[in-house]
């Protein structure tokens, strides 16, 4: 955990009393609504469906102990005693009282915690890669400059009212593990031939109506240029960008309207007044930003344990749990955890405050206090000992996290959608559960390998549909929900040479009811085709193309053409 | 004209905003006095204004620059930013570009669309003085230019990002 020094504090305490104030004015009718309204998102507060809603800001993902017993505190005292960890790797409470906001706001204060900038056009929490700091693929330890980025864009005077929100990701390992390449802003740590760090920047990348892959406007910035550099692109973008259509706004609009080399001659015109000016990152504050991390003290441990190995090769519930949910540790000895949040029945991401103290109370017996949440909606302890993991998986699996779905078809990702969400044009939650209900069948499931599956409930693409090996939206056609799905997306290069990628709609949509015989029909296609279990399902997507997975949907093209002479007669 | 404040108190406001009519038609310029002449006439009649015996300001909306006046800079005594509404940020480059690019030196005003609760942010990137829409309390926006302590990031008042003041104090 990042650790705030005095400083830190202050600010997150002097936006507590900012709002207090803004919400009294508000309250006692000296604040319009659409005014108020400005300023409550930049603390996270929709006003939703059946009530208001708050973002809670985890920065980068990473959590403590501490602070998520303050979440089960603030769940229970404030709301329903429940929340939803969201795609952004924010925390979402769905029932609190707008005149209690500032008191919530004032509790996490007190665990260096806030709602600073999870909504409005502001620039939003930063995500990085869940394994950060842990993963045996790391160039650099993403939480460090995450921490700086978050630090220079937090409360930042000049681009605090940019024409639309604005997104960064960073990725510290070699497989990115971010979708560095849907965000606004997305940094990849590189080294140079010299072995020095930079960062490869991609620009303009994003989901929502027009979903766009970033371009990349830089291959190599030295990291001393970061501050300076990411300044440049957002003058530009505040400067220029659109602000006369909402769905014109985003920087990929402006990106794509300049052209993209355009774009990265004006903001080279703009940094080359800002290059090497104070905000030029020094060793100094690097070391001083890690230094307030605290840091695991891990043992000296041979690289498996006896137990282990027994209960590895004795128990087939642990060993599938083990294959799917437990990843590679760079310290011999510990692994990295993921607790499913993808129990059929169970809304993607959502956790009542007593599973938060459980888990809250495993994290500090077994990985040093400190969780992360990853953009998949999963919780993660990063720090295992290998000989505890049998232990672990036993408490997990009594608590209903032990689904070994990581990577496979039921550990979808699912907005709130229609259930909650007033933007939602339809309900996303059943859907989910309707397919994982469908795919009940563990073997099965792990037969058909590793597969994304995204559920949006509108173009919003909260669920990140775009980038769904399979991609469902939800759409309204006269009144009625009905789902259109994409397939060949993909969220970045989490495996070497397969690269981000938008997925393409492969015909009309469908009613709910149908959607989990659509996503068997996708899935038989794709087992037939495939060639072997190695390649996976969006690997022969992009082997084959679409064409063969919408015969097997909706029959041959003329199949197709007959079905619509049919659907044209009789109308 | 809603309230000035200048200087981080209530101001008596001696300049005159020179804006076209509801039809466009060009504003009528006094025979005297402190006068904001809006970018587009300053460019069309320089000349004439030059001759002007009160004091000049210039105008700039949100999507005019600062380019288009730099060399004529020293001649205006203020430069009003126009906000067509809270939410567009526009005019905070537009401060800091005034300030931290061009050396400007002279009043820069905020007007328009000035609430309350920007004005903190505003005052950061450079403004030193504040038209308030007419409908905002002035005196309880007097607390709101200093809401925040500190910054993280530079900005026209704070010409050295926090990193390296921290760094500094921390050898001291």
């Amino acid at each position: 955990m990042y650790l705030y020094d005095e400083i830190d504090q202050k600010l997150v305490d002097e936006r507590v009393a900012q709002f207090r104030d803004q919400t009294r004015r508000f309250l006692a009718g000296k604040l319009s609504e659409d005014e108020f309204r400005a300023l409550r998102l930049r603390n996270g507060l929709y006003i939703q469906r059946y009530a208001p809603m708050l973002r809670i800001a985890i920065p980068y993902g990473l959590l403590s102990t501490k602070q998520l017993r303050k979440f089960a505190h603030i769940t229970r005292r404030y709301d329903r005693g429940y929340g939803h960890f969201s795609t952004r790797q924010n925390l979402q409470i769905n029932w609190p009282k707008l005149p209690q906001v500032p008191d919530i706001l004032a509790e996490l204060a007190t665990v260096q915690m806030h709602a600073i900038q999870t909504s409005g056009n502001s620039f939003r929490n930063i995500t990085t890669d869940h394994f950060a700091g842990v993963a045996s693929d790391e160039i650099v330890d993403s939480f460090v400059w995450c921490e700086i980025i978050r630090q220079w864009s937090t409360f930042h005077p000049e681009f605090s009212y940019l024409p639309r929100k604005f997104k960064f990701a960073m990725n510290g390992s070699r497989s990115d593990r971010a979708a560095v390449a849907v965000h606004d802003i997305g940094l990849h740590a590189v080294r140079n031939a010299n072995g020095e760090v930079g960062f490869k920047v991609l620009v303009g990348g994003g989901l929502g109506r027009t979903p766009m892959i970033g371009f990349v406007i830089r291959e190599f910035l030295p990291w001393r240029h970061l501050l300076t550099y990411s300044e440049a692109i957002l003058r530009v973008y505040n400067r220029y960008g659109r602000r006369d259509n909402i769905h014109k706004a985003r920087i990929k609009i402006l990106v794509k309207e300049r052209g993209p080399e355009k774009f990265r001659e004006e903001v080279d015109a703009e940094w080359a007044h800002l290059k090497d000016g104070p905000s030029t990152l020094v060793p100094e504050e690097i070391a001083r930003i890690e230094s307030r991390f605290t840091r695991p003290s891990y043992l000296q441990l041979p690289a498996t344990d006896a137990g282990f190995e027994t209960a590895h090769a004795t128990d087939r519930a642990f060993a599938n749990w083990h294959k799917r949910n437990v990843h590679p540790h760079k310290k011999a000895g510990y692994a990295a955890v993921t607790l499913s949040l993808k129990q059929t029945g169970v809304p993607p991401g959502d956790v009542t405050a007593d599973q938060m103290e459980r888990i809250a109370d495993l994290a500090d017996r077994y990985s040093f206090g400190e969780l992360r949440v990853s953009h998949e909606q999963n919780l993660i302890f990063a720090d295992v000992q290998i000989a505890d993991l049998h232990a672990l998986w036993g408490e997990i699996r009594a608590l209903g996290f032990a689904t070994p779905n990581i990577g496979l078809l039921t550990n979808i990702i699912c907005c709130p959608g229609g259930d909650f969400c007033s933007l939602a044009n339809a309900k996303s939650i059943p859907v989910a559960e309707a397919i994982q209900q469908r795919f009940d069948d563990l073997d099965y499931l792990h037969d058909i390998g590793e597969i994304d599956v995204n559920i949006s409930g509108c173009m919003n693409a909260c669920g990140h549909h775009h980038v769904g090996h399979i991609g469902i939206l939800g759409v309204d056609k006269n009144g009625e929900e009905w789902y259109q799905i994409e397939i060949g997306g993909n969220q970045g290069e989490v495996r070497p040479g397969v690269g981000a990628s938008l997925g393409k709609v492969i015909g009309p949509s469908f009613a709910r009811a149908e959607i989990p015989d659509v996503i068997e029909k996708l899935i038989e296609c794709y087992l037939t085709r495939r060639d072997g279990d190695a390649e996976r399902f969006i690997d022969v997507v992009h082997r084959i193309g679409v064409e063969p997975f919408k015969e097997s949907v909706y029959g041959n093209a003329d199949q197709r053409a007959a079905h619509r002479r049919g659907q044209l007669a009789s109308a | 004209m809603g309230t000035l404040i200048k200087e981080q108190r209530i101001a008596a406001d001696s300049w005159r905003l020179l804006s076209r009519g509801p039809g466009g038609e060009p504003p009528e310029v006094p025979a005297q006095g402190d006068v904001i002449v809006p970018l587009a006439l300053w460019l069309e009649r320089r000349d004439a204004f030059l001759a002007y015996p009160g004091r000049l300001g210039v105008w700039l909306d949100a999507n005019e620059g600062p380019e288009a006046i730099a060399s004529d800079l020293p001649r205006f005594a203020l430069v009003a930013v126009n906000f067509p509404k809270f939410g567009d940020g526009r005019g905070y480059s537009i401060a800091r570009l005034l300030r931290e690019r061009y050396g400007y030196r002279g009043e820069l005003r905020a007007i328009g669309d000035v609430l309350h609760d920007h004005l903190h942010f505003m005052k950061q990137c450079g403004f030193d003085a504040f038209v308030l829409r007419e409908d905002q309390d002035a005196q309880a926006a007097l607390s709101a230019l200093d809401t925040f302590s500190e910054g993280y990031q530079t900005s026209a008042l704070r010409p050295v990002p926090l990193f390296r003041r921290r760094l500094a104090a921390g050898k001291r």
